[in-house]
């Protein structure tokens, strides 16, 4: 259970390192990414101007006040409050998203699949854990918003975020096959017969 | 009592905004209670967190959750109030645009076949807005609940039948808890709606989702269930973000409904860790806000 730091962009080789119940704190970049940006890029072919080889993506949709641009806001928008969205619906677009983008890190709530885990095994990547619901809390990790692409999906955009000290976050699925949420769900099974029990349902 | 409806307006925005940024009194309780009694040491650090997030969110004075929800508003209006429906109607849907605009929140509504987002939080009958009479009161009560998605879209309606009894009603509510894990951003409040018509089913389960922290269901076997099956929950190892622990929900709550003798309905909708509402009552004095 070791804790890393890690500016992005990363390589494989710090990725391979790390195994569940890590944690790890990103700094640098971070782009924000959800369900509309992907179904753009992925079913209609919209190309993205970032390079996010090697890079972190977070599943969000922020609250931001569009503002001038200056040094202070260079994408023409203020930061509100960003926080993590459910994971799980976007389970489709990991490997896409590792393939023909060079993800590496997807930071979510909630816990991925069986496709991601392969995905993460083949191609080298993690799954960081953040706690939902606590973007008050994110949002302050965050210093500015760099800049934006797809400003018509807004919030849905893809956002490249400037960090600092973003985490700890949880290495909850490793490129090794490891996920906390596999291990969960086995011993929610095991718990399910005994509570159903005790309710008096014979399964 | 003549109802102004620039104060309901006012209030509706108000609401939105309230909800979002200041957690009720019974959900921060719930959380401390069950940081207290977790015994895994990952979900304490998750519990912990949570309960940052909370005060941060009082000193920066920011949104809990980025995520503003579907607006629900619940207005319940005293038989002495005098009022016109419609324009009712167009001031709740009216305070929750400005609450959008000018604080400005991130619209989280959008056209269901299309996906277009209007930046106002309104649309095709959204906000969802209910509305129920009192006997004998001076009092417009508003109560607004910002419901997100994590916890929405995991939301469960079986027509189970007389056969299955009330095994089958249970086991539902445990197979859906199951099936959720993680995404509804546990520890959760599950609301469980039993019997009545399938719409008020799933309207029972809503409301029950949405309760305070502490309440019961008003019937003695409902009471009895929500007891059950909140023990029973607890022991299913989910845990406070799906990553194992006790700490799964903060309560079950039941809500009932006379039905059919040939119907069995069972309806779940779950309410996430961070289960804000807000509240307002209208006088004749003006508006007090609470939870």
């Amino acid at each position: 259970m070791a804790h890393y730091n890690l500016p992005t962009p990363v390589s494989e080789e710090d990725i391979r390192k790390l195994r569940i119940n890590d944690t790890v704190t990103l700094q640098n970049t971070l782009f924000g990414i959800r369900d509309a940006t992907q179904i753009h890029m992925f079913d209609h072919g919209r190309k993205t101007r970032f390079d996010l080889n090697g890079h972190a993506v977070i599943h969000t949709a922020p609250n931001v006040r569009k503002v001038p641009v200056n040094s202070e806001f260079p994408a023409g928008y203020q930061p509100i409050c960003i926080g993590t969205t459910t994971s799980d619906r976007m389970e489709r677009f990991t490997k896409p998203l590792m393939t023909q983008n060079g993800v590496r890190m997807i930071v979510g709530k909630g816990g991925m699949r069986e496709g991601s885990s392969q995905a993460f095994q083949e191609l080298g990547g993690v799954y960081l854990a953040i706690i939902g619901g606590t973007a008050a809390l994110e949002t302050t990790w965050i210093e500015q918003i760099e800049d934006v692409d797809m400003d018509d999906l807004n919030p849905e955009s893809l956002w490249r975020f400037k960090i600092k000290d973003f985490g700890p976050l949880l290495v909850a699925m490793d490129s090794h096959g490891g996920s906390i949420y596999q291990e969960v769900k086995g011993d929610v099974a095991r718990n399910k017969d005994a509570v159903l029990k005790s309710l008096g349902i014979h399964s | 009592m003549q109802l102004q409806m620039n104060l309901v307006e006012e209030a509706c925005k108000e609401l939105y905004i309230r909800a979002l940024k200041i957690l009720p009194d019974d959900i921060k309780a719930g959380i401390d209670q069950l940081d207290k009694s977790e015994t895994d040491k990952r979900a304490q650090v998750v519990l912990k967190t949570m309960i940052t997030n909370i005060s941060v969110a009082e000193r920066e004075d920011n949104l809990l959750c980025q995520d503003t929800g579907l607006p629900i508003y619940n207005v319940k209006i005293g038989s002495n109030v005098q009022f016109d429906g419609m324009a009712l109607k167009a001031a709740i849907r009216k305070g929750c645009e400005r609450a959008t605009k000018e604080y400005p929140l991130r619209s989280s509504v959008v056209h269901p076949i299309t996906r277009k987002n209007n930046h106002t939080s309104c649309g095709i009958d959204m906000p969802a807005i209910h509305i129920d009479f009192c006997d004998d009161v001076e009092s417009v009560e508003i109560e607004m609940v910002p419901k997100g998605s994590g916890s929405e879209n995991n939301s469960f309606l079986k027509m189970a039948i007389p056969a299955d009894g009330i095994s089958g009603v249970k086991a539902f509510v445990i197979e859906s808890v199951v099936s959720a894990g993680g995404k509804t951003c546990p520890p959760t409040i599950v609301g469980v709606g039993i019997g009545g018509t399938s719409d008020q089913c799933v309207a029972m389960a809503k409301r029950a989702a949405t309760r305070a922290l502490g309440s019961t269901c008003s019937d003695e076997e409902g009471a009895k269930l929500e007891r059950e099956l909140s023990a029973a929950v607890n022991k299913l190892g989910i845990g406070p973000q799906g990553l194992g622990g006790d700490g799964t929900a903060f309560a079950v709550h039941v809500e009932l409904a006379h039905t059919h003798i040939t119907l069995n309905p069972v309806a779940v909708n779950m309410q996430c860790h961070s289960a804000r509402r807000a509240r307002a009552t209208i006088t004749p004095s003006g508006v007090n806000f609470g939870f």
